[in-house]
């Protein structure tokens, strides 16, 4: 995944989707991970370790049938990440299909396989919305970050999606590593003359929580961050739109993750797996339904994954008579997992949770380690198939 | 107060990015734009869809609703409307 699709929160673009969630559940949002092929290999991906694993996409005819489905159930949003979406050969029919069911689509994109010829074909065949990703503003960090050398070529496709008629969406996932370049990130996006900037800030799953220690920024950092972000959005009132959302570590209530579990959002992943959510494969006990073995409505409606944490039975104390609960459901499950070892516990970023403290560990982990020598410091792990399959020991 | 943004003889026009149209599965007009939706009322609606249909002025626009609303007095509410739609960022004078 190279954009943002993994950090909405309130606030945020994606976050508007909620003001819908008045009535039946409906899957308004389908994120199509098209494929787990990437060309970078950011350190924060939020895609599983074990992605190696993943060998047989689904075909056209079959994301197109899912993507019907979807639509047939009141899906308007369709996100098409990854991965890298772009080295899938049939993206642009993939594009021309779903926009004549109606869909808005979102292409969700690092720009690393793109040019100018293909931007403008992606227009053609009704294409709604491009968000580039950067890693960071300077080339050298951004570079390193992306494991690759793709900064003056994102450079010229923010531009060409531009020249083509999109508002330019610039989205710069950040972490330890470029917050400190808050001021020179905003500079390039007011440079290239963006409409809407997200600073979405890195989400600790997949490959991220893997390299939590060296990611997760200082509280100094975020302060100095956010006062410089706030300073731009007065600045350039009425030009770009600057989105800028706390990382959840650093906050006393938790996310209200994908506006409740099953509620808008269906994520199927590059194999077919449907999941509430795109980290949600890594929870204990998934049934993981595949859109190859039944419809969409069945898995939204009747899977056990879906009803998992639908409503509010499933809660465990302080969540089940906490007043906020319709609010936050709880926070993330997969934090909550992830953190604690059970996925009905409160999300420990909660303030009024028993396990707060293994945030605040995190956080003075992560301090520790920012703290040491270049050469005692943890190496950042990079996303790629070489690392995936050592890790995860395939 | 701030100024008005719209006269009867300026055009309004959807913003960059943002799309009309009628959602069965929701019972309901939409408005679509980058990774949202806003659902709509009926007047609101019916504004939006001729403003995305084709560009006339507002002076026109308020004819035409005057027409299919049989005779209804609406220029105030429209304005009223377009002013908010425009603070919304959804649409702009071209």
């Amino acid at each position: 995944m190279t954009g943002s699709d993994q950090n909405k929160a309130p606030g945020s673009i994606g976050g508007s989707i909620g003001s819908v969630r008045d009535q039946v559940r409906q899957p308004l949002w389908l994120l199509a991970e098209l494929t787990y092929a990437c060309p970078l290999q950011c350190p924060y991906c939020s895609n599983p370790m074990d992605f190696a694993n993943v060998k047989k996409e689904l075909t056209t005819e079959e994301w197109l049938d899912v993507f019907r489905q979807a639509r047939a159930m009141g899906a308007t949003q369709l996100g098409l990440s990854g991965g890298e979406p772009l080295t899938r050969p049939d993206l642009v029919e993939l594009v021309r299909e779903a926009r004549k069911m109606g869909f808005y689509t979102n292409l969700i994109t690092s720009g690393v396989g793109m040019d100018a010829s293909k931007v403008a074909e992606l227009k053609e065949a009704g294409l709604d919305h491009i968000q580039v990703s950067f890693q960071a503003s300077s080339e050298d960090l951004n570079n390193l970050i992306a494991g690759t050398d793709a900064f003056k070529h994102k450079i010229e496709m923010a531009k060409a999606v531009k020249a083509n008629g999109y508002p330019m969406v610039l989205c710069f996932v950040t972490h330890r590593q470029n917050i400190g370049q808050m001021d020179e990130i905003l500079d390039l996006a007011i440079n290239l003359e963006a409409d809407y900037v997200e600073l979405a800030t890195t989400q600790y799953y997949g490959w991220a929580m893997h390299n939590r220690d060296q990611l997760l920024p200082l509280k100094e950092q975020l302060e100095e961050a956010e006062a410089v972000a706030h300073r731009y959005q007065e600045e350039q009132k009425g030009k770009m739109k600057i989105y800028y959302v706390v990382p959840d570590y650093y906050e006393d209530r938790p996310k209200a993750c994908m506006n409740g579990w099953g509620n808008v959002f269906l994520t199927v992943t590059p194999d077919g797996t449907a999941l509430p959510c795109h980290a949600a494969r890594e929870l204990p006990g998934m049934t993981l339904p595949n859109v190859k073995d039944m419809s969409v409505e069945e898995i939204w409606h009747g899977s056990d994954d879906f009803n998992k944490f639908r409503g509010f039975e499933w809660m465990s104390e302080p969540c089940r008579s906490c007043d906020e609960k319709e609010k936050d459901f709880g926070g993330c499950r997969c934090q909550a997992y992830m953190l604690t070892g059970d996925a009905t516990n409160t999300d420990p970023v909660c303030s009024k949770s028993p396990n707060r403290h293994l945030v605040d560990e995190a956080i003075a982990k992560g301090r520790l380690e920012s703290e040491k020598p270049v050469d005692e410091a943890k190496p950042l792990v990079f996303r790629n198939p070489k690392n995936s399959k050592l890790i995860s020991g395939l | 107060m701030t100024a008005r943004v719209f006269n009867a003889d300026s055009i309004p026009v959807l913003a960059l990015g943002y799309r009309f149209q009628w959602e069965p599965a929701q019972n309901c007009n939409v408005l679509l734009y980058p990774e949202g939706m806003v659902k709509l009322n009926g007047a609101a609606g019916e504004i939006l869809k001729r403003i995305s249909e084709k560009k006339q002025t507002v002076a026109e626009l308020i004819a035409e609703l005057t027409v299919a609303f049989e005779g209804a007095d609406l220029g105030d509410d429209v304005y009223q409307f377009l002013e908010e739609a425009f603070n919304n960022d959804w649409i702009r004078p071209e």
